[in-house]
C-alpha cells in the first residue's frame, strides 16, 4: 500500500529538474536566434529578442515574490524606471559604465523596496495589490515630473553603456548575447535561492503563515528581503531595456507594464522560474505578431488570456505538464 | 524544564469574555490539561499563551519572564511551542521538510541564500530523529497532504516537538483519532511526560485522566476548579457545569 502512496504523491513534488531542463532549451533557442536573424537577414528580430529577454528577466524576479512569496506586487515597473533612469540619469553625467549603472540601479531599488514593502507588507491579499500600485504610481508620477529628462515625452540616450570602457554593446548582436547571459546567471541565482534555506521559510509561509509562526519565524523579515532582492533584480532588467531601446520615458514605469509582468508571470505559470521567462516570450510574441495583424490585438489577446486561466490555471507549464512533457520523469 | 505562570488573563470579543481573569500555574514537569465544555474558550486561551491572539491584560510568565511583548516567532524561540486542533502543516512539502523547516528554525540562519537546503544533512538528520520518533520514518519523502488523519495528528506532534520546546502546549492532539491509534498517542505522550512541560486541551477524558498531574476546568472563560484528576472528578461543580453534562449525554 505504501508504496502505490507512494507514486501517487510524486507529481506532487516540485520538479525541479524538469523546470532546469525546460530553463535550458529555451536559452538554447535564445542562443540560436541571432545566426537565424542573420541567416534570413532580419536584424530586426535580434532587437526585439533583446526586448523579450529584458522582460524575461523582470519576470523571473516577480516571480520570485508572486510565485514563492505569494505576494502580488502591482508596482514593479517601477523598478523597471529605476533600471531605465540610471542609465539615463547617470549617462547625462557621463557615466556610462553598465556596472556602475547597475550598481546605482539597484541601490536605489533596495531603498524604494524597502520603504515601500515595510508599508505594503503590513496588508496582505487584495490590499497589498492595491498598495503596490499605489506606490508604483507615485515613482510613475515622479518620473513624469523630471523635466530634465524630457518629463512625459522621455529622454533619447547618446549612447549605449560601456563594459569597462569598450562601447560594444553599441552592437546589437553583442547588446543580445549580454542580456541573454544575465538571464540566465539571474535564473541560476534566483533558482539557488528558491532551493536554499531561505527559499523554504518563503515558501512556507506561502503555504501557511501561522505554521512558519509557530515554528518560531517571523514571515515579515523573509517577505521584506524577497521584495527587496526582487525589486533589486527588476531593476537589471531596466537598464538592459534602456540599452535596448536606446530611449527611457515614463511609459516604463505605468501601471500597465506592471499590469504586463503579472501577466507575464501568471501566464508562464507561478511559482516555477522557468514559466516566467516563457511567459515574458509568450506575451510579447502575442503581442508583435497579433500586433500586425490587426489593430484590435488587445481584444484577440485579452481572449487568448480568458481560454488559457479557463483551461489551463497553471499557464503555460500546465500545458506542458499535461502534454507530459517537462513534468516529472520517474 | 519550565514554569509557565498565568495572571489574570483577560480576552473579550466585543461584550464576551471569552478568557476571564484566568490564573494559572504550570510546574515544571506537570503535565496540565484543560478541559471544559465546546465554546469554554480553550482554544482561545491556548492562542493567548502562544502569542498568535493578543491578550487584553493580564501576564504570561515563562520562567518568570513575562511573554506580553513577544510575537508568537519570539515565545518560540524562547522555548513555547503549541500544535494546533485542526492539523496545519504545509501540505505541499514532504513530511521530512515539514520537520526540517522545525529544525531549521533553531539551528543557525534561515538568511541563507545559495546552498540547496534539501543536502543539509544536519537538518535532515535531525528531522528523521524526530520523524522515527514519531513512527513516521517511512513517509518521510511523501507529501504531506498524502498522510491518513493519524499520521496528520502524527506530524502536527512531531512539528512541535522538532523545536525543542520546554512546555508544550498541546490543542486537541487526539481530535478524530480512534481506537488504537488513539491509545499510541497517549502511550506517546506518556513517554513524553516529565521531559516536557505540557499544557492539554483533550476532550478524551479517558486520555485526560490517564495522563493529566492536574486538570483545570474551564467554563465560559473561568477556571472553576484546579486539582489532582480524581479531585476534579469528584468536585460537584465541575459535575454540574460539566461532566455531569457529559455522563447523561453518554
Amino acid at each position: 500500500m505504501a508504496e502505490t502512496t507512494l507514486t501517487d504523491t510524486r507529481p506532487a513534488r516540485r520538479p525541479m529538474a524538469g523546470r532546469v531542463r525546460a530553463a535550458m532549451i529555451l536559452f538554447a533557442i535564445f542562443a540560436a536566434l541571432p545566426p537565424v536573424a542573420a541567416a534570413i537577414d532580419d536584424p530586426f528580430l535580434v532587437l526585439i529578442g533583446t526586448r523579450i529577454l529584458a522582460y524575461a528577466i523582470a519576470a523571473l524576479a516577480l516571480d520570485l515574490i508572486l510565485g514563492y512569496g505569494a505576494m502580488v506586487s502591482f508596482g514593479h515597473a517601477a523598478y523597471l524606471g529605476f533600471g531605465t533612469y540610471a542609465v539615463a540619469v547617470l549617462s547625462s553625467y557621463g557615466i556610462n559604465d553598465i556596472f556602475l549603472q547597475v550598481a546605482a540601479a539597484m541601490i536605489v531599488s533596495a531603498l524604494f523596496a524597502l520603504v515601500t514593502g515595510a508599508i505594503s507588507l503590513r496588508t496582505t491579499g487584495v490590499y497589498f495589490i492595491m498598495i503596490t500600485l499605489a506606490f508604483g504610481q507615485m515613482a510613475y508620477f515622479f518620473f513624469v515630473s523630471l523635466s530634465a529628462y524630457g518629463g512625459d515625452d522621455g529622454y533619447g540616450l547618446r549612447q549605449r553603456s560601456t563594459v569597462l570602457g569598450s562601447d560594444m554593446l553599441e552592437n546589437d548582436f553583442t547588446l543580445y548575447y549580454a542580456t541573454l547571459v544575465v538571464l540566465i546567471g539571474l535564473f541560476w541565482l534566483c533558482h539557488r535561492i528558491v532551493g536554499s534555506r531561505f527559499g523554504r521559510v518563503l515558501t512556507g509561509i506561502r503555504e501557511n503563515r501561522v505554521r512558519m509562526e509557530a515554528i518560531g519565524y517571523a514571515p515579515f523579515r523573509y517577505q521584506l528581503t524577497a521584495f527587496v532582492i526582487s525589486g533589486c533584480l527588476t531593476s537589471v532588467a531596466g537598464v538592459f531595456l534602456a540599452n535596448q531601446a536606446e530611449f527611457v520615458s515614463p511609459a516604463f514605469v505605468s501601471w500597465h507594464r506592471s499590469g504586463e509582468l503579472i501577466v507575464m508571470v501568471v501566464l508562464g505559470g507561478i511559482g516555477t522560474l522557468t514559466g516566467a521567462i516563457g511567459g515574458a516570450v509568450a506575451v510579447l510574441l502575442l503581442e508583435e505578431v497579433l500586433g500586425s495583424l490587426t489593430e484590435h490585438w488587445k481584444l484577440w489577446f485579452g481572449l487568448f488570456l480568458v481560454l488559457m486561466v479557463l483551461y489551463s490555471p497553471h499557464g503555460i507549464t500546465g500545458v506542458f505538464k499535461k502534454l507530459g512533457l517537462g513534468g516529472t520523469k520517474q | 524544564m519550565s514554569r509557565l505562570e498565568i495572571r489574570h488573563l483577560q480576552k473579550a470579543f466585543g461584550a464576551l469574555k471569552v478568557t476571564d481573569d484566568v490564573s494559572l500555574i504550570v510546574e515544571p514537569g506537570e503535565l496540565h490539561a484543560i478541559i471544559g465544555p465546546n465554546g469554554a474558550g480553550k482554544t482561545t486561551f491556548i492562542a493567548q499563551l502562544s502569542g498568535q491572539l493578543p491578550s487584553d491584560s493580564g501576564d504570561i510568565l515563562l520562567d518568570g519572564q513575562s511573554l506580553m511583548a513577544r510575537s508568537m516567532a519570539e515565545r518560540v524561540h524562547l522555548g513555547l511551542a503549541r500544535s494546533f486542533q485542526i492539523t496545519s502543516i504545509l501540505p505541499r512539502f514532504t513530511v521530512l521538510e515539514n520537520v526540517a523547516l522545525a529544525v531549521q528554525a533553531r539551528m543557525g540562519s534561515s538568511f541563507r541564500f545559495f546552498a540547496p537546503v534539501a543536502e543539509e544533512a544536519a537538518l535532515n538528520e535531525t528531522a528523521m530523529t524526530v520523524l522515527a520518533e514519531a513512527g513516521l520514518e517511512d513517509r518521510a519523502e511523501v507529501m504531506a497532504s498524502a498522510l491518513s488523519h493519524g499520521e496528520h495528528r502524527r506530524l502536527e506532534l512531531a512539528i512541535a516537538l522538532a523545536t525543542e520546546p520546554q512546555i508544550l502546549l498541546l490543542d486537541e492532539p487526539l481530535a478524530g483519532v480512534g481506537g488504537e491509534d488513539a491509545e499510541a498517542f497517549v502511550a506517546r505522550l506518556k513517554r513524553l511526560k516529565g521531559k516536557i512541560t505540557m499544557v492539554l486541551i483533550e476532550h478524551d477524558m479517558d486520555a485526560v485522566f490517564q495522563l493529566a498531574d492536574r486538570v483545570s476546568v474551564l467554563v465560559y472563560g473561568k477556571i472553576i476548579a484546579t486539582g489532582t484528576p480524581d479531585a476534579v472528578r469528584r468536585d460537584p461543580k465541575v459535575r454540574e457545569a460539566y461532566l455531569g453534562e457529559e455522563e447523561e449525554a453518554a
